[in-house]
């Protein structure tokens, strides 16, 4: 990681010496840079708290309709592919823009963008953290089940203290995963105009007809704050790993 | 008195009949040994008494109770019956003491202090009361069979059903769980053990159950059934397993 960043650096500084690039917008040592530089990490309050808001509600959302899609009974498996198939198919952008402007006609609720935002993405991800807790609990043994019924735990309990704590350390690489894919997903909510990392740097952009330097900025932000993401699972991981040894 | 009552029990696994009209009455206390080849329908016998497997036809009352799908039955039998799995299937992200202690305090409602005291006497038991914080993993095979009887003693049964407890274990681990499970057979429990260790069965069963095919073939008195084998397929049975 150290190496691809000194990579990515060195590569910058290079083609920072072409003279189509002009670095000045976004240079920490002059005031106007510094403010800029500013402005855009303010987008990062928004990109994480919406981000984790989401993935928070997706993840209780998509258990609930995991389960059912365990289900002996037809009807309840039927309910959970439905919902995977239709939710699954739809783009985000779209959701966006249907949450934050087709909900209130059809519906009367208004969302704020922030909320509309939370909603639609964490809707769309709730499908895929469905299908992942259906994998992750269908990859626990049977014997597991059984044993946990021969000690008379009912439904609520085999799940709660038995399964998902299994299953849960399994799927963290993959919940991972989608915690990483919300965080980039979440610059397309930019479009309704909340404040969060792509927003700033638009608007910026517009301000300082500095496309190139502004935006290479905007990735090395998603960049730094999916690394942290990346080494926070990771670590999470590990200690899990290490509380059964 | 009965405390397990199988009539005329048939369990199919769709076309196929891995219990045909077997009928097997156990009373409370009685220590009964089954056996049979591979695939004659052992597990499914003993799994149907603890309803991991619900039976087609037939009747199974266990303590009075009838196993049928109505829930409140169901729970009325809730901790009657422990089983004893051949891979242990202990809960690999508990310690030991949690293993023991999740059904006390779940389901039978004992506090935290309660559920460990019981979890400790259990592990004594077993003799293995040092490894109360290990992992499942961190124990050898015979240590882990003995974590699972303790959890199953835990629960107070009245019966414990024991599905082939030694199949898994490397030949030196075997002796200290039937070791285990011969103590248990001298306090009164009732036990059903799938096992094909003839020695454990000569010593510790007051009746032996020899299935074929879904069928019991044989059943009576070690003594008299090793002796004077009445069917020829449980004396080619007796034959092949003692020559192995
Ligand atoms: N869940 C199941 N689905 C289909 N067939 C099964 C299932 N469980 C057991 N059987 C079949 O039923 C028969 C009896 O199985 P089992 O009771 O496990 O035999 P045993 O324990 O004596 O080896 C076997 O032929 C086995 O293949
Ligand atoms: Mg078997």
């Amino acid at each position: 990681m150290k190496r691809f960043l000194i990579l990515t650096t060195a590569l910058l500084l290079l083609s920072g010496c072409s003279s189509n690039w002009g670095w000045y917008v976004v240079d920490p040592t002059t005031k106007n840079g510094w403010i800029n530089l500013k402005f855009m990490a303010s987008g990062a309050y928004y990109t994480i708290i919406m981000s984790l808001t989401a993935i928070l509600i997706s993840v209780v959302v998509g258990l609930l309709v995991a389960l059912p899609g365990l289900s002996k009974k037809r009807g309840w498996r039927m309910f959970n592919r439905t919902y995977v198939e239709i939710v699954r198919a739809v783009p985000i952008l779209v959701l966006i823009l249907w949450v934050y402007y087709g909900l209130p006609a059809l519906s009367g609720i208004t969302l704020n963008v922030f909320w509309a935002g939370v909603l639609a993405l964490a809707l769309s991800d709730s499908a895929f953290q469905a299908e992942i807790f259906r994998a992750g609990i269908q990859s626990i043994a049977r014997g597991q089940y059984e044993a946990a019924q021969s000690i008379s735990l009912n439904y609520r309990d085999t799940m709660r203290y038995v399964i998902l704590p299994q299953a849960i350390r399994r799927i963290l690489p993959a919940l991972g995963n989608q915690l990483v894919y919300m965080m980039k997903m979440s610059s397309l909510v930019s479009i309704i105009g909340l404040q969060e990392l792509t927003r700033k740097a638009n608007e910026l952009v517009v301000s300082e007809y500095r496309p190139l330097e502004i935006y290479t900025v905007l990735v090395l932000e998603y960049l730094v704050l999916i690394l942290i993401v990346s080494a926070g699972v990771r670590w999470l991981e590990r200690r899990l790993k290490a509380s059964e040894t | 008195m009965s405390i397990i009552s199988m009539r005329n029990v048939s369990k199919f696994f769709g076309e196929f009949q891995a219990l045909k009209d077997v009928s097997l009455n156990v009373i409370a206390g009685e220590r009964v040994v089954v056996c049979g080849p591979s695939g004659s329908g052992k597990s499914t016998l003993i799994r149907c008494i603890n309803r991991l497997e619900a039976h087609e036809f037939g009747e199974i009352i266990v303590d009075g109770t009838a196993l049928t799908d109505a829930p409140a039955d169901l729970d009325k039998i809730c901790g009657t019956v422990g089983m004893v799995f051949q891979q242990f299937n202990l809960f690999p992200h508990l310690t030991v003491m949690d293993n023991l202690c999740l059904g006390p305090r779940r389901v039978l409602g004992l506090s935290d202090a309660e559920a460990r005291a019981r979890a400790m006497s259990h592990l004594e038991r077993v003799q293995i009361p040092d490894q109360a914080n290990k992992f499942p993993r961190q124990l050898s095979g015979g240590q882990q069979q003995r974590v699972a009887i303790a959890r199953s003693l835990c629960m107070e049964p009245r019966i414990l059903l024991f599905d082939e407890p030694t199949s898994a274990l490397d030949p030196e681990m075997i002796t200290e769980v039937l070791d285990v499970m011969t103590e248990l057979a001298s306090t009164g429990i009732t036990m059903i053990v799938v096992t094909h260790e003839m020695g454990f069965a000569r010593r510790v069963a007051d009746r032996m159950v020899f299935m074929d095919k879904g069928e019991i073939v044989e059943i009576g008195a070690p003594e008299d059934v090793f002796t004077a084998p009445k069917s020829r397929r449980f004396a080619a049975f007796i034959k092949q397993i003692l020559n192995h």
